[in-house]
């Protein structure tokens, strides 16, 4: 039952990641997700200081906030002081994580919280918080949260499929059209910053990242249409889950850090399957 | 306790303050001077994804050897930061991906490999391993000779080898295909400079730690930006807010318990840069505000004094104050606001709510109009625009036509006396 609460875990945020990390590799803005990772950082803690638990509501906001206020940096350092885009990510969320580091190490001698879990997470862990749904039906109640956060998330996918995907693809059009480009960037950057807020307390901020790029990714290499991208990304985020699961069963390794490989196997694989299969066709249309 | 021992206490004390705050500055210092060039060719995020990819090759290497050695740390360090660097090149020469999604993607994957090779050798339970994920977090506070020695003979390098190959280094930066044509090797010295990087990442991170390392290349370097168009200068002021970050956030440290020493070189390099920013000379936030509003200031001015002189008759009568708010051209301008302005600078007078332009304001109203109706003719002449289509933009150009422009307009359109609606072009 452990096995399947942790492969369930892991591929409800490979799914949720999936999602948003297929329009942020379309936007060309997978590292703001990098950096909201690292930037809810002094956010869960001021959060924490205020509501004095580490699993609630106002913590999710606090970190959510924070994930926010890190965008909203990038965007002021890139649109108002003309600062290049990279670099403006760069200072904002090395700055936000320097800010949370500073305040644990000061306040928080207490708090079960420190940057080596959010860097990697311990989704090993899941299963010790096990919450009776129904009667004799037990789910880990982080998985419960992920699936709250997965609905939220297809919803606004949902209603908002024509918006985000007018923004991402032609944005100059969408203006035209009167579709602002403004609402669609902070209404992906929430759900951004909502998945990686509920999805690093279990894996960690690196498999984020890993999920946000890769699956996306390697789903990209083989199809260009949004749909078949959102589908595509998600089964191979679950895929990889499953399987970089039973490789750190294999090697008694961390989890996150299997699924991490698995990944960038898999992505390994595709490209050079594509870069084969693009030579072929050349020398077939040369024939 | 005796004196004796207190004294020496004190002496231990800042012994390790010293040797700390001569490390951090020195090594701030080191990765400043290379992230101007990181920095320049808009690769700010690799130093996030090289100080990541470090962690393989740190690993690997005690695996290897079995002992902490820095020597072998930093060279597993630099070899799979390096094949990191080549594993984003490579990706992005051959597949439509962007190089956010690469870096991101190279950046956790590397991570990944790090994190199970680490937790496999935890989990042996070797006995040596205790501390080795400090090279994940940064231990600047138990830093010793040897480290500040590391720490200069990077710096020392870095500094060198930039002084060496700066022209090689600025075009790379600039303009690459031109540095090509100019017969620089251009591959080569990117593969140098991606060394100097790797290297100083790799040495740098036992320090700050993976996730701040990549600010210690690129704040001050950002901030620098700012303060400054030459490239020497910039790597001169990116190494001082490197140096002086790295020496006062040391300090800063030390003054508590519980104040890690990375974080707040990465606080001090975020002001310093964020000082950069708002205050530098040209480029600066705030100059960049004031020239705006100058300009704004400018071309209203003008505006009302376009609009005082065609009512006024060439400043010949006085115009009502309230005919001059419902101006058309001055629609939805401070009226008021600007004309306070205009009295304070002497161009015009007001008397009982009439306006009068002075000798002063009317040499300048007409200078204006002449402008304006310049810019008309010349439209219309050269560019065969019809009548209707010439105001609108001689609005916008009129503003920013200097003296030289406005003579060698004369003089081209043969000193004229009309413009293309009829009215005099006064002088």
């Amino acid at each position: 039952m452990n096995d399947f609460y942790v492969i369930l875990t892991a591929s409800l945020v490979a799914i949720n990641c999936a999602l948003m990390g297929s329009f942020l590799v379309m936007r060309k803005m997978v590292m703001i997700g990098d950096a909201i990772s690292h930037a809810v950082l002094p956010g869960i803690f001021i959060a924490y200081m205020v509501s004095g638990v580490t699993t609630n509501l106002v913590v999710l906001a606090g970190a959510a906030l924070s994930g926010i206020l890190a965008t909203v940096l990038i965007e002021w350092f890139t649109k108002k002081v003309r600062l290049q885009n990279d670099a403006s990510i760069g200072i904002s969320y090395t700055l936000l994580f320097a800010l949370g580091v500073i305040l644990i190490s000061r306040y928080g001698q207490k708090v079960d919280l420190d940057q080596e879990c959010v860097l990697y997470g311990d989704i090993e862990l899941t299963v010790l918080n096990i919450r009776e749904i129904f009667s004799g039906f037990y789910l880990p109640s982080q998985s419960v949260v992920l699936m709250a956060v997965l609905a939220i998330l297809l919803l606004a996918v949902i209603l908002g499929y024509k918006g985000l995907l007018l923004t991402t693809f032609d944005p100059a059009f969408a203006a035209s059209a009167g579709v602002s480009i403004g609402v669609w960037h902070y209404v992906l950057m929430s759900g951004v910053s909502l998945t990686t807020v509920v999805s690093f307390d279990s894996v960690g901020a690196i498999l984020v990242i890993s999920f946000l790029a890769g699956p996306p990714a390697i789903a990209y290499l083989l199809t260009e249409r949004l749909k078949t991208l959102l589908f595509l990304a998600s089964g191979i985020g679950v895929i990889c889950s499953i399987l970089g699961y039973y490789l750190a069963k294999a090697w008694d390794a961390s989890v996150a850090g299997s699924i991490s490989i698995v990944i960038g196997v898999s992505f390994v694989l595709v490209f050079f399957a594509v870069q084969l299969a693009k030579r072929k066709q050349s020398v077939i249309s040369l024939e | 306790m005796s004196f004796g021992a207190e004294f020496i206490d004190y002496l231990n004390y800042n012994y390790t303050l010293l040797i700390v705050t001569l490390g951090t500055g020195i090594l701030c210092l080191a990765s400043g001077v290379v992230g101007t060039f990181t920095f320049l060719r808009k690769r700010a995020l690799i130093g996030d994804v090289i100080s990541h990819a470090v962690l393989p090759g740190v690993t690997i290497a005690f695996m290897l050897t079995g002992v902490k050695d820095p020597l072998y740390f930093i060279l597993g360090a630099l070899a799979s930061g390096l094949v990191a660097v080549w594993v984003v090149d490579m990706v992005q020469k051959h597949s439509k991906l962007k190089p956010d999604t690469i870096l991101a993607l190279t950046l956790s994957v590397f991570f990944g490999v790090g994190i199970v090779l680490l937790t496999r050798i935890q989990r042996s339970g070797n006995a040596a391993q205790s501390g080795l994920d400090s090279f994940l977090f940064g231990k600047a506070a138990s830093m010793n000779v040897l480290d500040v020695q590391l720490f200069g003979a990077i710096a020392l390098i870095n500094v060198v080898c930039i002084f060496i190959f700066l022209r090689g280094f600025t075009l790379l930066s600039f303009d690459e295909q031109y540095a090509k044509g100019l017969g620089f090797k251009t591959g080569w010295l990117k593969t140098f400079l991606s060394v100097l990087t790797v290297l100083t990442v790799a040495i740098g991170v036992q320090a700050v730690g993976v996730v701040l390392m990549a600010a210690l290349l690129i704040t001050p370097a950002a901030g620098a930006r700012f303060l400054t168009n030459s490239i020497r200068k910039m790597l001169l002021f990116s190494g001082l807010i490197g140096a002086i970050s790295g020496i006062v956030g040391a300090v800063i440290s030390s003054t508590g318990t519980g104040m890690p020493t990375g974080p707040w070189v990465v606080v001090c390099l975020s002001v310093l840069a964020f000082i950069g920013i708002l205050f530098g000379k040209e480029k600066g936030l705030i100059a960049r505000i004031r020239l705006r509003n100058q300009n704004k200031t400018k071309i209203n001015n003008e505006n009302v004094l376009k609009a005082l002189y065609k009512m006024s008759d060439d400043g010949q009568s006085s115009v009502n104050l309230n005919d001059l708010k419902k101006h058309d051209s001055l629609e939805s301008l401070p009226v008021q606001t600007i004309l306070n302005g205009l009295r304070k600078d002497d161009l015009l007078e007001l008397v009982k709510g009439q306006v009068v332009l002075t000798e002063q304001g009317r040499i300048a109203s007409r200078e204006i109009v002449r402008k304006h109706r310049l810019w008309e003719l010349y439209l219309s002449k050269y560019f065969q625009l019809k009548a209707d289509h010439l105001h609108d933009d001689a609005e916008g150009i009129e503003h920013v036509i200097t003296p030289e422009i406005e003579r060698h307009l004369t003089q081209l359109l043969e000193y004229p006396d009309k413009d293309p609606h009829e009215s005099e072009i006064p002088y």
